[in-house]
């Protein structure tokens, strides 16, 4: 039986958990673009029916993006339970038996309370005993390296409870979960990528080779460091999505006219008697404000650290360099997010571009947290790289 | 004897605070607003107007000076027992009717569906001790009742399945309140004499307030400048 980091199909399996989570946050970004959070006012149900089998006819207006997220989410918590299988091999049959017998249980269980819907009944009892039916067939294969499968396991986590804060954002009706909510998909992406370029034939074989530069310790903490600005510029996005502070601001490059604007009772009253719009966004309130204003403060800063990522990595290992390019790549995109975020105020908040420009903040977080990764296991210091790869290169290996 | 004077002056308060009367006035719309924008309704929810255009509500006028859509309420004032009549709040076309309107503090809010189509009714409270909450609501479904427990201004309603249905009620801790007709018109019942601060309040056209005195009622005329 092959060791699972040496199959290529777990590789391919890795890359599309992370193709379906990219997706599943541009879906996440229509829904917010679209305020659309709150047309499905129940969870985990929708209108009362199970999210499975509620009718198509019904997805109509804010309904269809909210839908579409909860039920690509579904499908990228299956991808993810399924990867978690994956890279933990033969131990992880029992546990999906046990899993597959308790969800079982649970369905019998509801069966006799006449408040549960026959499909939820039926969706609860079928999904254990397909559990329990798969547990016999697959897997069966020895685990491969044991901090990918812990990884695995992480990610399986983290979907579980980025599911529950989408569904408690809902029911608790709290914006605060939504912010957590939008972080967290960033964290999890970040994490599935990582399991991507880990599960490939090119990791491995890269990681044995001699490196091809070494990238200076303060370099590589530098990267680090950038690519938690960009998530805590992320995290800012998400705050204000949520708060619907995108359009507090609705000019650039000045602000209300001004470099910092006014946030004075009488100044609140005259932007908001100015607003004129037909989603008729709540009244703006100086934390808007300020919010939106640290989130261009913040995509300044960003975008002079990757820059210097870019120039520190180019001086330490040449232009030509594979970092080099790849975070010259960084920057470009750097750059087209910049530029996103000024057509997203321009547009006066068009879904498509502010969706957009939530789809490029997070893959260019992942190739920050890529980047660091690749300088610190591959470029590093001959006994630092052997100590931050071995433990993701399969024991067969 | 001391309780002999204390119920002659009782009897002096309440006959006195008896004497009650209409507030009334007009509002008057000075300028001209920007042009109300048209809004971008979903092919399902356009057939329900005959493919005419729908715009927002924001300067509702009679064309002829007057100004709707202004909560007018007495600042401060005490009293007016709640009502046990709810405050309908339609969904028709996929608008909310009407779009401004208010009401007292545990007074009943009934928000209705006349559309052929499924709404959420989702008020968004900015007020503590005012809940939000989110109902489902299918076509032509059962009234849903909402109450809230404090004072708040423009308490917004929104329908997230289609983003540009909103309504506003303004919450009173009293029952001193009323909302201008199209034309501008207002009428404030049952106010006990005495002075008072009336005050007008648009959503976009701001805030203006006059100082009263009802005695078996009293007349006061607004102006608001279109912002």
């Amino acid at each position: 039986m092959s060791q699972p980091a040496d199959n290529p199909w777990l590789h391919r399996f890795a890359l599309l958990t992370a193709l379906a989570t990219l997706g599943l946050i541009g879906i996440g970004g229509l829904v917010t673009s679209h305020g659309a959070g709150m047309a499905v006012p129940d969870w985990p149900n929708s209108y009362g029916y199970n999210m499975f089998t509620f009718p198509v006819s019904m997805w109509i207006g804010g309904i269809l993006y909210e839908h579409s997220h909860r039920l690509a989410g579904s499908v990228v918590g299956f991808l993810t339970l399924a990867l978690a299988l994956w890279l933990n091999g033969r131990p992880a049959a029992k546990w999906l038996r046990w899993g597959g017998f308790i969800v079982l249980a649970v369905g019998l269980m509801a069966a006799t309370n006449a408040r549960v819907k026959l499909d939820n009944v039926l969706f609860l009892c079928g999904t254990g005993v397909a559990g329990l039916g798969i547990s016999f067939l697959w897997p069966q294969h020895e685990p491969g390296s044991r901090r990918l499968a812990q990884f695995g396991l992480v990610a399986l986590l983290l979907v579980v409870v980025q599911g529950l804060l989408g569904g408690l954002r809902v029911t608790a009706m709290k914006d605060y979960l939504g912010i957590f909510h939008g972080t967290l998909a960033q964290c999890f992406f970040v994490l599935i990528c990582g399991l991507a370029l880990c599960t490939s034939r090119w990791w491995k074989q890269a990681i044995t080779a001699p490196p091809s530069g070494i990238v200076p310790v303060q370099v590589r903490k530098f990267l680090l460091l950038t690519t938690l600005l960009i998530l805590g510029q992320l995290a800012l996005g998400a705050a204000m999505r949520h708060q619907h502070a995108g359009l507090a601001i609705p000019d650039f490059p000045l602000a209300h006219g001004k470099i910092w604007p006014a946030t004075n009772a009488a100044a609140l009253e005259r932007y908001n008697s100015a607003r004129l719009d037909t989603r008729d966004f709540k009244a703006i309130t100086a934390g808007q404000i300020h919010l939106h204003m640290t989130h261009r403060a913040g995509a300044v800063l960003v975008f002079s650290a990757v820059l210097a990522c870019f120039l520190k990595l180019r001086g330490a290992l040449g232009a030509d360099h594979r970092l080099t390019r790849l975070a010259r790549g960084w920057f470009a995109l750097i750059c087209v997010q910049a530029g996103l975020g000024i057509w997203t105020v321009l547009s006066n908040k068009s879904a498509d571009i502010a969706t957009l420009h939530v789809v490029v903040g997070a893959v260019a977080l992942v190739k920050g947290a890529l980047l660091t990764l690749l300088a610190s296991a591959m470029f590093s210091a001959r006994p630092m790289a052997s100590e931050v790869a071995r433990p993701f290169v399969s024991q067969a290996g | 004897m001391k309780s002999l004077i204390l119920t002659l002056t009782t009897i002096a308060f309440v006959a006195g605070s008896a004497s009650a009367g209409d507030v009334t006035g007009k509002i008057s719309l000075k300028g001209t607003p920007a042009p109300e924008k048209d809004i971008p309704m979903d092919p399902a929810c356009g057939k329900l107007h005959d493919g005419k255009k729908v715009t927002t509500r924001f300067y509702v006028t009679d064309g002829a000076g007057g100004l709707g859509d202004c909560v007018v309420y007495l600042e401060g004032a005490k009293g007016g027992a709640v009502s046990d009549k709810a405050v309908v709040i339609d969904q028709k076309g996929c608008e909310y009717l009407p779009y401004i309107s208010s009401a007292q503090a545990k007074q009943t809010i009934r928000v209705l569906n006349s559309d052929p189509a499924l709404h959420n009714v989702h008020p968004t409270p900015s007020v503590d001790g005012n809940k939000e909450s989110n109902k489902a609501q299918l076509p032509k479904g059962a009234p849903l009742d909402f109450t809230f427990e404090k004072a708040e201004k423009f308490l917004r309603f929104k329908c997230d399945v289609h983003p540009w249905m909103f309504s506003y009620v303004s919450i009173f801790d009293h029952g001193f309140h009323a909302v201008s007709a199209k034309d501008g018109s207002f009428k404030i019942t049952g106010v006990p004499d005495g002075k008072y601060k009336l005050v007008v309040e648009h959503r976009k056209g701001g805030k203006v307030e006059k100082e009263i005195e009802v005695k078996g009622g009293a007349k006061a005329d607004f102006t608001i400048e279109a912002k």
